[in-house]
């Protein structure tokens, strides 16, 4: 089959699979699964061989595969969508099919299928433990299935379609469609749980948030429309004249090009979607989701794609910067705000209590490095970290759902449903309970905080700080390596507090392993964390390098029309590296590591009075609730239904009372005196030629027989006088 | 010989009389009586015509046999109207037969 | 002054006296007498025509058939055999006007036509010979077969339909 036609199929398995299972397959748990695991399953299928025809593939840069169709017919030419894979998309396909694949895998095991239906479980609230008596009469709980199960199967294929239409479109309107796609998705899986109002304020805040973000992309989109008359990648980013054109093309507003103004609104797209500060306030709460929505969602694909777009958009972002020169306004910006956003919530992670709320912050973070990476022109290290990153954060997503299943397991048998299974104040031990869990969690959390050669995160964030210290952005690479530093320590801090140590509540005594179809998708995405690393080894590495081709700078790099240099060694980074990892690792271990149940956070007290704001996230949420939704609410609930009756409704009374005037003055004034008089009363005249007429109907028939014998006479007489 | 106008005038005559009796009269079957009179005119003039016309052509006389079918015809059927108006209201005077009118 | 001009101006004061008498008389009967004799001079008068079938059906259809068929139906619709009250109705002067108008206007109309004095010419074959022609041309489909038979449904559906509008429907 044709590579191409491949390509337009990747997106449809998942979306069929929604479809037959609103349509059809809702009541049969196993049916929907099934369905819905094989299309993605045949997703993954298509991803792979796409990728591997890309790596067979000569200078892919340069011969990639696209393949369009005329859609909007526009004057004398057509709007064509379609698809295109070039090497950034290919290695995107690869990531997003495989996580994709697990996540689906992984969902079955977490909403427990093959449990019993629960005790008291309504459609739409978590399930709550079925009670089972064995054959001795012993009755104890266990986990129940969810009751909305084919249902999240449905959202999540739905979702996967959305985001393998974004993977493989050629153009930024199916990458926006897709885009939308999956915020929808993400709205409706935050909420799934839709009878807690948390979930559903969750949701809401979500959508509401990234539509902020999306307002502006779209106006970055009309803008970049009118000036190319083109949406398509080809045309405008592997473009020398357009971008040419664009960059010297000056706005009126702050000063940018018109390249530098669209970059700077198709950013703000991303920091809606990717949860940058500013708008970085629905990933945390999005939280209320299950664990395989933030794992996809929240983790992998959604966010990821905010970063996707930032790296298709980096022509423009960068036209009329060199290598190694100053960075253009918006890059400036870009790196700005990424810098920021990554050491901003690196130092919430610090004061986390709930397991996922730490890894949400870590997100934010993490995504904060690879803006800032871009930021700075470090196109394929960013790229790198976006790949590695999917992988170890959806192995550490998935990790903690498994723990938190681990711990439901010990609430359901002590009965204590006072107990939040996700805080991590209530874990410990859980190494020799879940040792595939323990395992897999410290590879992805070792991955996370770049522990030296063998895992890949450290490779993908050893290259952005190389990147940045070599180029000169020193406030940029220090910001990083600070960051970098808190999250080795928290990282380490949720491993110490979760899984080493002794446990303590009664109910990490009694957790238990997940089934395997958790701790498969774990182990295989831990496989991942680990080697996807060594693809992209730098060739001037001292020992390492060259030994493995840097394949990956190689191939992505073949995206844009120039490929990026190869930097020189420099050992800065490489060393700042390994102390922030190394040291940030070991210091949370130290201070974590004897906890004990009951104690406070050994952290408050050298904090002292930042402490509350880190843990209350620098309260940016109440900030918002005070300047933003209150003068809403303000405009929405008094100034409006005040402007309404008062100036509008107003206004009609107004027009009423002048329309009435002037009836009333042409009717009194003029119609009655001036033209009754003149006319008379018409009525009368025409009562009384009717009363005197109407005795020519007399109903005798020789009188209207008399009538027209005449009147044929006077014709005949007329006839004959005039013929 | 008797000139073609001695009979047009005659048919002439008999039709204005039909043609008064059909004004004038009171009762309904008098009405039909003067629309007898008026096809009989009609009739003369036709037979007048073929026979100072064309005799070769024999259209003229069976225009006449069709004005007798027809008048046979229309009597029936008149006066069988007329009868059962009489049923019906118990007067044959046309004077008294007014509905249609406002 | 020859014979049928004599002929001609007895019968036509027979039919103009008749039909005056129709018009004017009280007694119903009396103008359906009065009608068949107007009849009859019609009749005479096709026979100095030399239509002598026509002459023929007049008497046979119309006084013996259509006369009759008055008689019964005045004899039907009375519950006297004599009327009351006036034989004309209130409008007779504008009604006399108006015939008066009418022959006149024929009268001048075809004043004007010179076709008026014209004298009768000779019938080809003899004046039997017309009816052999009149059947040919009532029968022949290149002359008149049509209207004939079309005038035969005509009276078919006169008689269903004064059967039908005089019937006692109960």
């Amino acid at each position: 089959m044709a590579t191409e036609t491949i390509i337009w199929l990747i997106p449809l398995p998942p979306l069929l699979a929604f479809f037959l299972i609103v349509l059809f397959t809702n009541r049969w748990k196993a049916l929907s699964h099934s369905i819905a695991v094989s299309a993605a399953g045949l997703s993954w299928l298509g991803s792979m061989i796409v990728f591997i025809r890309a790596l067979g593939t000569e200078e892919f840069g340069k011969h990639i595969f696209a393949s369009a169709i005329n859609w909007l017919p526009t004057g004398d030419t057509f709007l064509k969508v379609g698809v295109q894979i070039d090497p950034l998309s290919a290695v995107t396909l690869f990531f997003v099919g495989w996580t994709v694949l697990m996540i689906f895998i992984y969902s079955v095991g977490y909403h427990n299928f093959g449990q019993p239906a629960g005790d008291h479980d309504h459609p739409g609230l978590p399930p709550h433990g079925a009670t089972v008596t064995d054959e001795h009469g012993h009755s104890h709980a266990v986990l129940s299935v969810e009751p909305m199960y084919s249902r999240f199967f449905a959202f999540i294929g739905l979702f996967a379609f959305g985001m393998y239409t974004l993977v493989v479109s050629d153009n930024l309107l199916t990458l926006f469609v897709g885009w939308e796609i999956m915020g929808l998705c993400s709205y409706l899986l935050i909420g799934f749980w839709y009878a807690k109002p948390s979930a559903r304020n969750a949701a809401i805040k979500a959508f509401m948030t990234t539509r902020v973000g999306d307002v502006f992309m779209l106006l970055g989109l009309a803008f970049l429309y009118s000036a190319t008359g083109t949406l398509n990648y080809r045309e405008i980013f592997y473009n020398e004249e357009v971008l040419h054109v664009l960059s010297t093309t000056a706005t009126p507003i702050f000063g940018l090009t018109a390249a530098g103004l669209i970059g700077l609104l198709l950013f703000i797209g991303t920091i809606g979607k990717s949860a940058q500060w500013p708008l970085h306030i629905w990933l945390p709460d999005a939280m209320e989701g299950p664990t395989p929505v933030s794992a996809m969602i929240h983790a992998a694909t959604m966010v990821s794609a905010g970063v996707y777009m930032v790296i298709r958009i980096f022509p423009l972002l960068s036209a009329g910067w060199v290598e190694g020169g100053a960075l253009t306004p918006t890059m400036s910006f870009v790196a700005f705000i990424g810098a920021f956003t990554a050491i901003f919530a690196a130092t919430i992670a610090v004061a986390q209590n709930d397991i996922k709320k730490v890894l949400a912050y870590s997100t934010i973070s993490q995504l904060g490095f690879m803006i800032a990476a871009l930021g700075v022109g470090a196109y394929v290290a960013a790229v790198f970290h976006l790949v590695t990153h999917a992988f170890f954060k959806a192995l550490l997503f998935l990790g903690s759902g498994s723990v938190i299943h681990g711990m439901e397991h010990g609430v359901l048998h002590t009965g204590d449903h006072h107990v939040d299974p996700q805080d991590m104040w209530n874990m410990g031990g859980l190494r020799k309970k879940m040792p595939v869990t323990f395992w897999t969690f410290l590879i992805g959390g070792f991955a996370l905080s770049g522990f030296p050669l063998i895992t890949a995160g450290f490779w993908s964030k050893d290259e952005i700080l190389a990147d940045a210290f070599v180029n000169g952005h020193w406030v940029v690479f220090t910001t990083l390596a600070v960051a970098a530093l808190m999250t080795a320590f928290y990282t380490m801090r949720q491993i110490t507090l979760t899984f080493l140590g002794e446990p303590r509540t009664k109910e990490a005594e009694h957790a238990s392993e997940t089934p395997w179809t958790m701790t498969l998708p774990l182990v295989i995405l831990a496989v991942f964390a680990v080697g996807y690393g060594w693809v992209g080894i730098p060739e001037h590495f001292p020992g390492l390098g060259g030994l493995l081709p840097n394949w990956f700078h190689g191939f992505v790099g073949a995206t844009l029309l120039e490929e990026p240099g190869v930097l020189p060694f420099n050992w800065w980074p490489l060393v700042t590296s390994l102390v922030v990892a190394l040291g940030g690792l070991g210091l949370g271990w130290l201070v974590y590591k004897d906890v004990k149940a009951g104690q406070r956070d050994p952290l408050e007290n050298p904090l002292g009075a930042i402490y509350p704001f880190l843990k209350n996230k620098w309260y940016f949420d109440e900030f918002y609730a005070y300047f933003v939704v209150k003068p809403m609410n303000w405009v929405c609930e008094v100034f409006t239904p005040w402007m309404d009756r008062s100036v509008i409704d107003g206004i009609l009374h107004s027009v009423a009372r002048v329309a009435l005037f002037i009836g009333g003055f042409l009717r009194n004034r003029i119609d009655k005196p001036i033209i009754n008089e003149l006319i008379g009363d018409r009525t009368a005249d025409l009562f009384w030629n009717g009363q005197n007429i109407r005795f020519i109907q007399t109903g005798r028939i020789q009188s209207y027989l008399i009538g027209s014998v005449g009147v044929l006479i006077v014709i005949a007489a007329l006839l004959y006088y005039f013929m | 010989m008797i000139p073609l106008s001695w009979y047009l005038y005659l048919s002439a005559l008999l039709f204005s009389i039909g043609l008064f009796g059909v004004l004038v009269r009171r009762n309904a079957i008098a009405i039909l009586l003067g629309v007898e009179l008026m096809l009989n005119a009609v009739n003369i003039n036709l037979v007048a015509f073929w026979r100072y016309g064309n005799t070769v052509s024999m259209a003229g006389q069976v225009f006449a046999i069709i004005v007798f079918a027809v008048a046979a015809a229309e009597v029936a059927v008149g006066l069988s109207l007329i009868y059962s108006v009489y049923r019906r209201n118990n007067t044959v005077i046309a004077d008294d037969l007014d509905l249609m009118k406002w | 002054m020859d014979a049928s001009q004599v002929i001609f101006i007895l019968s036509a004061a027979l039919i103009i006296a008749s039909a005056v008498m129709v018009v004017t008389t009280g007694n119903l009967i009396h103008a359906a007498l009065w009608l068949i004799a107007s009849l009859f001079g019609v009749a005479i008068l096709y026979a100095v025509l030399e239509a002598g079938f026509l002459a023929v059906v007049q008497v046979v259809v119309y006084i013996g058939a259509i006369a009759i068929m008055f008689i019964f139906a005045v004899m039907l619709t009375r519950k006297e055999m004599r009327d009351k009250g006036p034989q004309v109705n209130s409008s007779w002067p504008v009604a006399a006007v108006l015939g008066l108008l009418t022959f006149g206007g024929i009268w001048v109309i075809f004043s004007k036509w010179d076709g008026l004095g014209k004298l009768p010419a000779e019938i080809a074959g003899g004046s039997n010979a017309t009816l052999n022609q009149l059947g040919v041309a009532l029968t022949s489909p290149d002359a008149f077969v049509l209207p004939f038979e079309v005038a035969s449904v005509l009276l078919l559906a006169a008689l269903i339909g004064s059967v039908y509008i005089a019937m006692n429907k109960k």
